[in-house]
């Protein structure tokens, strides 16, 4: 029992899983609704199906950051992704309002699928961009992904001519409103990565390949791994993560706005990684503590809307939570303020 | 080049970054009519004058191997409190701007204590810093207070005539002497050589004894300073102050100072480089708006552009520097193995 | 050599030094005395407390308990500053200055001269220029340090040290970069600055170094002091056995040949006219089954430019190699390890263990990617796997899920060797496999070595020192100025013949 305590003690997600759970136990206390579930129609509601369904975006990103990061890279380009991935969906899709048999109805500019396929495409493009600059041509990563983040915006909005595209066709609202089985369509697309994930690395040795690659490239190149591709490959995957979420969140605001869509997204996403226990410096890394990470981020902003905040607060209470956060992570912190002097060992 | 009989190396991306401006600014002039005059040269500064003093701020954080996100929203936030204070609480502006100066490096060095006293990643505190800094403008209001204090008018529309018709204004006063004791406290310092040296190796500099800890907290501190003194530049050239200002200035004075030459693992570079770096940048959406014909947006893709190609030479001379040294290391951005030095 | 009175007054002395760190009882109640011109080498396995030592001095760790008198008079420096104020300086293995910053400056850095608020780069130049001639090398300040040699950096980094009102001079092993040229020149300058009476502690891993160069030798063990000896008065022998603490038959391995020659030699790796541009020239490699080729040459010879052109880490731009029969084209050290080949690198930190994972996956590591992504190995075979090799190469570790990171160096070697044999190799190249580990370490990795090649593996065995590649090789291929020169049995050799060839190419 006593040992079993320590372990659970040592886990990494158990700081992730207590700030949730503080989070919500908080909430529930302030908004008695919180916990609330309904089945209106058959679709399930209540602000903890908002919050995951909200966060949808921000856990798919993360999940993708989380492999970049863990292999000592970093992608600030992921926001100007989302863009791009919008602005294609939505220029291929648009929607134009045909009379059918007496009904007006709106159909897609070319058939959907491809238009999806398209975005996702591009998405993965820009990160196999990042992925050959950081891993063929050996850039640092935060400026080989600075490159796509500032270039990125303006593809985004020459694809859509510096428009705000709005998409008239119905079906592609699915994705980022829709349910299924009583439950928004978009935690399906969420569930499915992850799984793909954590059976990714869990059943094959893809997790320890990034950890080794994260922790030293040099000497996993010298042990046989191919550390460049993995690393490209980890950013590629990262940009098709960028790119998914970007087709949720333009199907949930149903247009595209190049400028502004996934705007500091890259940020959140930095910061859901770093929440789940995994450290920016590379090597070891946890899937499930960056979804855990991405819930806190929302259902912090759910909390602040929920008492009364303005929501302007948002920004100066995240920023607060990530000072807390770094500061907890650091080593120097926790010997200096814990223990003087003590083992800083965890 | 040719004629120079020992061009040195080191010299070699500020030649690039100088020549860039000088064809770019050559083929505008060749192109579009007007273009070729000494006022659209100064209006380059005028335009530019916040992002000449940020970017100067920043380029001592990229020498020292660091980085800093907060730049931009530390703008947005000088501007916000300093509309605040005049308008809306009517204090003197002079004591604002004070204030305002004292605000941005106490907030630079909080953000270099953290890196300091508790190994914390700049990318990561900055980045912090960012969020708040922009919370706080938004705290004080949303929406957009616009400045009519005679001072601020005052100051912002007047002109420092300059041979004949043209002429500058007092932000790239500020800027230009901003500059001059940049260049000084760069290389003629021990702050400024510090910074190169923590750059080149920071481990090294604090076994030859270098204040490495202070002189990175007065870093932050330095290019919070700039920060807030580009925030004042700012409230006089938009004469207004608002959570929304300056987004993205982070990454523009991030790009000039690369495309300055300065390498971004730190140690290599020059002030002055990053000046031409911010003039590049200045002459591309003054080509842009020349033009006429072309989108705002291409601004952003050419400077993606440039920073693609800028980063791609800095690398080209990593490899050939360490090929020099015996062995290609794909990964030598990683570290130096300074055993393997020798051939 | 100057004998110095042992009972001149000390320059440095500690008395009663403790230091402990979380668990780790690192020195106990050592003393030390350094005397004003004099050399003087501290000895000492890894982990015997030279380097906390050395750090109490300068004051990076403050000790527990225990004084640090100079002159006489008691100090305690607080940090490496402090103590250079106080007349101590180091100059450390790895050169610490900053090589983006001119030599110059780099010898000034920190107390430049100043002309008002300025620093006075002109007189700073000149300045720099005279400490340098003090020490009879002539340079150009102005040069970057970037590109200067190893040994060039190192002789700033001693301009550096000596320039301040140094009194004691503290070198941490100097010379493990610099080949023989280089080390005389260093030694001239060290020579020089102790005629001139500053005290000099050595630290070195070297012995022959040792004796070259130190009047006297202090001995540590265990984080207990053994003793302080005048050099002329402890020989090799008695040296090594007071540094490890056992009787110990000879100061290195001798393999006993008559076993060597049972298995049959049929070739492994057929290497004809392979070099790479700026790298090393073209040249004929065979390395048999069952047999040690060694590859012997002064550093800088090529040595360790060969084996990572064998393994596919710099790619071979010319030339044919053939593997077990088979042509084969080694394009990255993946394609090496598919051909069954193992490399264990010069730099153990850098390249070789992967500090944050466990033991156990340091050990499976390069079996899981040899067999791929998908072939994972069940978490029961990789423990049975490590557990099996740390057995049979008596790694010190207690539980294999600690991180590799936490094991001595020469512990480490011996993960990577296992790493390579989980693999199941044909051939093993031991890049400097002995290298900064302690004698006792060295002899088992050596021991190592042999078993795996009576059993019928090939080996490429590289050392910088001469003796080992005599005593462990079948074969030895001579490198000189990145050329194969000659090639040479083992049994028929010693180290002055192999030395004879190396000068004798250079006379021509």
């Amino acid at each position: 029992m006593r040992r079993w305590v320590a372990r659970a003690a040592r886990h990494p997600l158990l700081w992730p899983l207590i700030t949730l759970v503080l989070l919500c136990v908080f909430n529930a206390f302030f908004s008695p609704g919180f916990l609330h579930l309904e089945v209106r129609g058959d679709h399930l509601y209540g602000s903890i199906v908002d919050i995951f369904n909200r966060a949808a975006p921000l856990m798919l990103i993360a999940l993708g950051m989380t492999l970049v990061i863990a292999t000592r890279g970093i992608d600030i380009s992921v926001g100007a992704v989302v863009a791009i991935s919008a602005a294609i969906a939505a220029v291929l899709i648009g929607g134009t309002l045909v009379i059918k048999d007496g009904v007006p109805e709106y159909v897609a500019r070319i058939p959907m699928p491809l238009a999806l396929l398209a975005a996702l495409g591009a998405a993965l493009a820009c990160g196999m961009w990042n992925g050959m600059l950081v891993a063929r041509i050996g850039m640092q990563p935060i400026i080989a992904t600075l490159i796509l983040m500032v270039a990125g915006r303006g593809i985004a909005q020459l694809i859509t001519n510096g428009q705000i595209i709005t998409i008239y066709y119905q079906p592609f609202f699915f994705i980022g409103n829709g349910f299924l089985f009583g439950i928004p369509f978009s935690l399906y697309v969420v569930a499915a990565v992850l799984a793909a994930l954590l059976v990714a690395t869990r059943r094959t040795a893809l997790g320890v390949f990034i950890a080794a690659v994260g922790i030293n490239p040099t000497a996993s190149r010298f042990a046989g791994l191919n550390a460049r591709a993995i690393m490209f490959w980890m950013y590629a995957f990262c940009g098709l993560c960028a790119g998914i979420a970007g087709l949720i969140i333009c199907s949930n605001v149903k247009s595209a706005d190049g400028n502004n869509a996934g705007l500091l997204l890259e940020l959140d996403a930095i910061l859901a990684v770093t929440l789940g226990g995994t450290s920016l410096g590379g090597g070891r890394f946890s899937i499930v503590g960056s979804i855990i990470g991405a819930l806190i981020i929302q259902t912090l902003t759910y909390t602040i809307y929920s008492i009364g905040v303005p929501p302007e607060v948002n920004l100066v209470v995240k920023s607060i939570v990530v000072f807390l956060v770094m500061l907890l992570q650091s080593p120097t912190f926790r010997a200096k303020v814990f223990r003087a002097g003590a083992p800083a060992k965890s | 080049m040719t004629a120079m009989p020992k061009f040195n190396l080191r010299y070699l991306p500020l030649a690039v970054t100088v020549s860039l401006f000088a064809v770019m600014f050559g083929l505008g002039s060749f192109f579009y009519a007007g273009f070729f005059s000494l006022q659209v040269f100064f209006n380059l500064l005028i335009d530019n004058a916040f992002l000449f003093i940020v970017a100067i701020g920043m380029t001592f954080v990229i020498l020292s191997g660091g980085i800093d996100l907060s730049v931009g929203s530390v703008v947005a936030l000088t501007t916000m409190v300093s509309a605040s204070l005049v308008e809306q609480h009517h204090w003197n502006p002079c004591a604002v701007i004070a204030l305002v100066l004292v605000m941005g490096s106490g907030f630079g060095f909080a953000m270099g204590c953290l890196i300091r006293f508790f190994d914390l990643q700049p990318f990561i505190v900055t980045l912090a810093g960012m969020f708040l800094a922009r919370g706080l403008c938004y705290l004080i209001s949303i929406d957009s207070i616009s400045i009519t204090a005679p001072f601020y008018e005052g100051i912002s529309q007047y002109r420092i005539p300059i041979a004949g018709d043209n002429a500058i204004s007092v932000g790239v006063v500020i800027a230009l002497a901003l500059l001059a004791a940049a260049i000084f406290l760069a290389h003629f310092t021990r702050f400024g050589r510090t910074v190169y040296a923590i750059g080149g190796n920071e481990q090294s500099a604090v076994l030859m004894g270098l204040a490495v800890g202070r002189t990175k907290i007065l870093i932050y501190t330095f290019s919070g300073f700039c920060s807030a003194l580009a925030g004042v530049v700012f409230t006089f050239y938009m004469l207004s102050g608002y959570g929304l200002h300056a987004q993205g200035m982070e990454l523009d004075a991030i790009a000039a100072v690369v495309i300055g030459g300065t390498l971004l693992t730190g140690g290599v570079g020059y002030v002055a480089g990053t000046v031409f770096g911010v003039l590049i940048l200045g002459v591309i959406q003054t080509l842009i708006m020349f033009d006429g014909s072309l989108s705002s947006w291409w601004t952003k893709i050419v400077i993606g552009l440039l920073l693609f190609v800028f980063c791609l030479m800095q690398r080209l001379f990593e490899t050939r520097a360490s090929k020099r040294e015996g062995g290609f290391s794909a990964f030598a951005w990683l570290g130096r193995n300074p055993a393997r030095a020798k051939p | 050599m100057t004998q110095t009175a042992p009972d001149a007054r000390p320059m440095l002395e500690l008395a009663g030094i403790d230091k402990s760190f979380t668990g780790v009882h690192a020195l106990k109640g050592v003393d030390f005395r350094l005397l004003p011109g004099e050399v003087h080498a501290l000895m000492g396995q890894n982990g015997a407390g030279k380097s906390t030592l050395i750090k109490v001095m300068t004051g990076v760790h403050p000790p527990d308990r225990g004084q640090i008198l100079l002159d006489g008079a008691p100090i305690h420096p607080a940090s490496p500053l402090d103590a250079q104020r106080l007349g101590i300086s180091t100059v450390y293995q790895e050169v610490n200055l900053c090589p983006n910053l001119s030599v110059a400056e780099n010898i000034f850095i920190g107390r430049y001269p100043m002309k008002g608020p300025a620093i006075d780069w002109k007189t700073m130049r000149a300045q720099a220029a005279q400490i340098l001639a003090g020490l009879n090398i002539h340079a150009d300040v102005g040069l970057q340090l970037a590109s200067c040699s190893v040994a060039m950096q190192q002789m700033v980094a001693i301009a550096r040290a000596t320039s301040v009102s140094c009194k004691i001079l503290i070198l941490d092993e100097p010379t493990s970069s610099l080949d023989e040229d280089e080390v005389r020149m260093l030694f001239a300058v060290i020579r020089g600055l102790r005629d001139k009476g500053l005290a000099i502690l050595f630290v070195t891993h070297f012995l022959d170094q040792t004796y070259e160069i130190a009047d006297r030798i202090t001995v540590l063990r265990n984080g207990e002091r053994v003793g302080e000896y005048p050099v002329a008065e402890l020989p090799k022998l008695a040296l090594v056995t007071k540094m490890i603490g056992r009787e110990i038959r000879e100061t290195s391995f001798r393999r006993n040949r008559a076993e060597a020659a049972e298995v049959p030699k049929e070739p492994f790796l057929e290497a004809r006219g392979i070099g790479r541009q700026g790298s090393v020239h073209p040249m004929d490699l065979d390395i048999r089954r069952g047999e040690v080729l060694g590859l012997g040459g002064l550093l800088g010879s090529g040595r360790t430019e060969t084996a990572r052109l064998l393994f596919g880490i710099d790619r071979v731009d010319r030339g044919s190699m053939r593997i077990a029969g088979e042509e084969a084209a080694i394009a990255s050290p993946r394609d090496a390890v598919q051909r069954g080949i193992g490399f264990c690198p010069e730099d153990r930190k850098v390249e070789g263990v992967v500090s944050e994972l466990s033991v156990r996956e340091n050990i499976v590591l390069a079996l899981q990617s040899k067999r791929g992504l998908f072939r994972v190995l069940p978490r029961r075979r990789q423990e049975a796997i490590a557990a099996e090799y740390i057995q049979a190469l008596g790694i010190k570790v207690a539980d294999m899920e600690k991180p590799v990171s936490e094991l001595s160096g020469g512990n480490q070697q011996k993960v990577l060797l296992a790493r390579w044999l989980a693999t199941d190799p044909q051939m093993l190249i031991l890049d400097e496999p002995t290298r900064g580990i302690d004698v006792g370490a060295k002899l088992e990795i050596m021991e190592q070595m042999l078993a795996l090649c009576r059993k019928g593996m090939a080996i490429l065995f590289t050392s910088s020192e001469l003796e080992e590649i005599v005593n462990c090789s079948d074969r030895i291929a001579i490198l000189r100025d990145r050329r194969k020169i000659d090639e040479v049995p083992a049994a028929s050799t010693d180290e002055q013949a192999i030395l004879h060839v190396i000068a004798g190419g250079q006379a021509q």
